[in-house]
């Protein structure tokens, strides 16, 4: 049984419907890829698994129980990373996984050993005492991260997380991923960039215009609108030929 | 929700003390501030002396009576007086170095001699004036009045000025068309007067004969918390200062939330298994801690310097200060929860901190408000804050006299976030 499920979510602003009836399940151990153009609806669809917002229909079921309300119990297991560096720059590293993990009630030495954890695994472990401020883009990312796990949740949120890093911190970034799906945890990875899909998605979901136009592996997308002859393409042009080339702002 | 709580609160502290530009703003500027309209609103200088009002004479006539004006103004507690001439004394008005120039021209003392018992032409003292300062000039007005009317009658009834008034004035009131009744009514009394000026033993037992002046004394007793207790400008300038400043603190305070949504750490306060209520409780919790910072630096720094004491129930102003620090603190979620922008934030909120603070008397004790004004102030909460601060400071009422701000702020405080909780924006799309 999937860990998260999402089912039939639909949230609607104005005339304007966001997201309709989109699903999807997290494994254990799983990266699921949510792809879509600018305005698809991925940020609310993932708002609404974090329990940002509320859908206006639909749910969100953990290990099959539904999320009702901010203190659902059921949100200690899940964890955000934001598509914004979601950090407070005048603290420091420390101060800011401290800050964090007491949210989720960590304290003491448990908020500690959490804390020292998160900082090693995006090796941010020497910096631990000094400023955000005084970071680069690519470790205020990685520290983005560790925020997000520090709790050990069983399955992670990513909106975008690489935004904007160069490429070592992206492969460091990469490699924390891998790590994590190894130790069993389920993700759901929104990006804009196929490649990053393409390296690390189990499952690849796609979402326009609020609606749910594929969901398959990667082999099972590419096969599916390949050439007739049969063959492969690549999962940029699988993107396009779902949601088309008209430009998005 | 204790655990979250702390870790926001602390986080708040450690991000308020962290930016030198907020403590500056929120420590020492109000220190400053407070200090120079303390110095201001005094009333009197440390040794107790009374500013005077500066004044310039420029006596035109230099007659027994003029000079008797300028000496009594000289010799006035509340005015400084100079003697000078009329081009000096206009010079010194127009570049505000001076409050009024009273030039007294040639033949006023003649005149007013006459017009005394005659009604004959009164003449004119000419009065130069700085427009900003009209509130000096009445004050000046009254003061000469007394000085003139000593002066005039007391060369009229003592001075050679009076004795010549009378030998010209006997026979012209003989000859005059009145009725026989009044003429001997009327000469009964100079023909006494005349006598008087014949008494050996007057001028031996006195000196000098002594004008009309204003028939009693003035017996001042500032009321303030005891006979003992002399009124402290400082209480009320560092009370009104520390309250301006820490609304602006906890307007900022509110803009640093709405910057935190714009950077998207609301979504990670929100993803986190934490109640509504917890997020405002920590965020109203460091808001009132830093707010009570401010009062104890304000106060502390007042009391250490300036002598500020509390005369009055001193559980009565830790409760107002509490109580204030609650209502500055829901201040700063309203400022959250109906701002739009951070930066449409802080320009409304600077102009509504002002506009209360002025109202509220925090730069210049309501009193001096038009009676209207003073009692639309009442819905104003620094108006409660300031009275409360001055009942428990300067005036030295007891901790009673606390309760009513105290039930009124608590007032506002719960109005403003409950109104913050209503409207704040939870979705973080």
């Amino acid at each position: 049984m999937a860990i998260l499920e999402a089912k039939q979510l639909r949230k609607s602003f104005g005339q304007l419907v966001a997201v309709n009836e989109v699903s999807l399940a997290l494994d254990a151990g799983k990266l699921v890829g949510l792809l879509g153009p600018n305005g698809a609806g991925k940020t609310t669809t993932v708002s609404m698994i974090a329990g940002l917002v509320t859908p206006d229909r639909g749910e969100v079921l953990v290990d099959g129980r539904r999320l009702t309300g901010d203190t659902d119990p059921g949100k200690r297991r899940i964890g955000l990373v934001p598509q914004d560096v979601a950090l407070y720059e005048e603290l420091t590293a420390r101060e800011n996984l401290r800050f964090f993990g007491a949210l989720y009630n960590l304290s003491g030495a448990v908020l500690e050993s959490a804390t020292a954890a998160a900082l090693a695994l995006v090796g941010l472990t020497e910096r631990a005492r000094d400023a955000v401020q005084t970071f680069s883009g690519g470790m205020k990312r990685r520290l983005n991260l560790a925020a997000g796990i520090l709790h050990d949740p069983d399955v992670l949120l990513l909106d975008e997380p690489t935004v904007g890093v160069d490429p070592q911190s992206r492969n460091a970034i990469f490699d924390n991923l891998e790590l994590l799906k190894q130790r069993g945890k389920a993700l759901l990875y929104t990006t804009h960039y196929m490649e990053e899909a393409e390296r690390l998605a189990d499952r690849i979901v796609v979402i326009d215009h609020g609606n749910v136009v594929a969901d398959d592996t990667l082999d099972g997308l590419q096969m599916r609108l390949g050439p007739a002859g049969g063959g492969r393409v690549n999962l940029e042009t699988v993107f396009l030929t779902l949601t088309g080339r008209s430009l998005r702002d | 929700m204790l655990t979250p709580v702390i870790a926001m609160v602390r986080k708040d502290l450690l991000l308020f003390f962290s930016d030198r530009r907020s403590v500056i703003v929120s420590f020492v500027v109000p220190i400053a501030i407070a200090s120079f309209f303390g110095s201001i609103f005094s009333g009197a200088s440390r040794n107790g002396e009374r500013a005077r009002v500066a004044v310039m004479v420029v006596d035109r006539d230099e007659s027994a009576i003029s000079r008797g004006i300028a000496s009594g103004a000289q010799a006035d507690t509340n005015l400084a007086v100079t003697l000078t001439n009329a081009d000096v004394a206009r010079d010194s008005v127009r570049r505000g170095k001076t409050s009024v120039g009273v030039i007294i021209p040639k033949g006023f003392g003649e005149a007013s001699g006459a017009a005394l018992f005659s009604n004959g032409e009164k003449p004119e003292l000419e009065m130069l004036y700085d427009p900003s300062r009209a509130m000096e000039l009445a004050m000046v007005r009254g003061i000469l009045t007394q000085h003139v009317m000593e002066s005039v009658t007391r060369e009229m009834f003592g001075g050679a000025q009076g004795r010549a008034y009378l030998e010209k004035a006997i026979p012209q009131i003989e000859a005059s068309g009145m009725s026989q009744e009044q003429k001997q009514l009327l000469l009964q009394v100079l023909r006494s007067v005349g006598r008087f000026y014949d008494q050996p033993a007057r001028s031996q037992a006195s000196g000098r004969v002594g004008g009309l002046t204003v028939p009693y004394t003035v017996r001042e007793e500032p009321v303030t918390a005891g006979a003992d207790v002399a009124y402290n400008g400082y209480a009320h300038s560092f009370a009104g200062m520390g309250i301006q400043f820490l609304l602006f603190a906890m307007a900022n305070l509110g803009v640093e939330m709405l910057l935190e949504r714009q950077r998207g750490l609301w979504k990670r306060l929100r993803s986190a298994p934490v109640s509504r209520l917890t997020l405002l409780l920590g965020k109203g919790i460091s808001g009132a801690i830093i707010s009570l910072l401010v009062f104890g630096v304000s106060f502390g720094f007042a009391m250490a310097v300036f002598g500020v004491r509390i005369e009055g129930g001193l559980a009565g102003f830790v409760g107002i200060a509490i109580a204030c620090s609650l209502m500055a603190s829901a201040f700063g979620l309203l400022v959250a929860a109906l701002g739009n922008t951070p930066a449409t934030a802080r320009g409304v909120t600077s102009l509504g901190v002002l506009v209360m603070v002025m109202l509220g008397g925090a730069w210049v004790p309501a009193f001096v408000f038009p009676a209207w004004l003073q009692q639309l102030t009442l819905v104003v909460p620094v108006r409660w804050a300031v009275d409360g601060f001055d009942a428990m400071t300067w005036r030295g009422i007891g901790s009673q006299g606390a309760v009513v701000p105290i039930v009124v702020l608590i007032g506002f405080a719960a109005l403003f976030a409950g109104v913050a909780a209503v409207r704040f924006r939870w979705e973080e799309a």
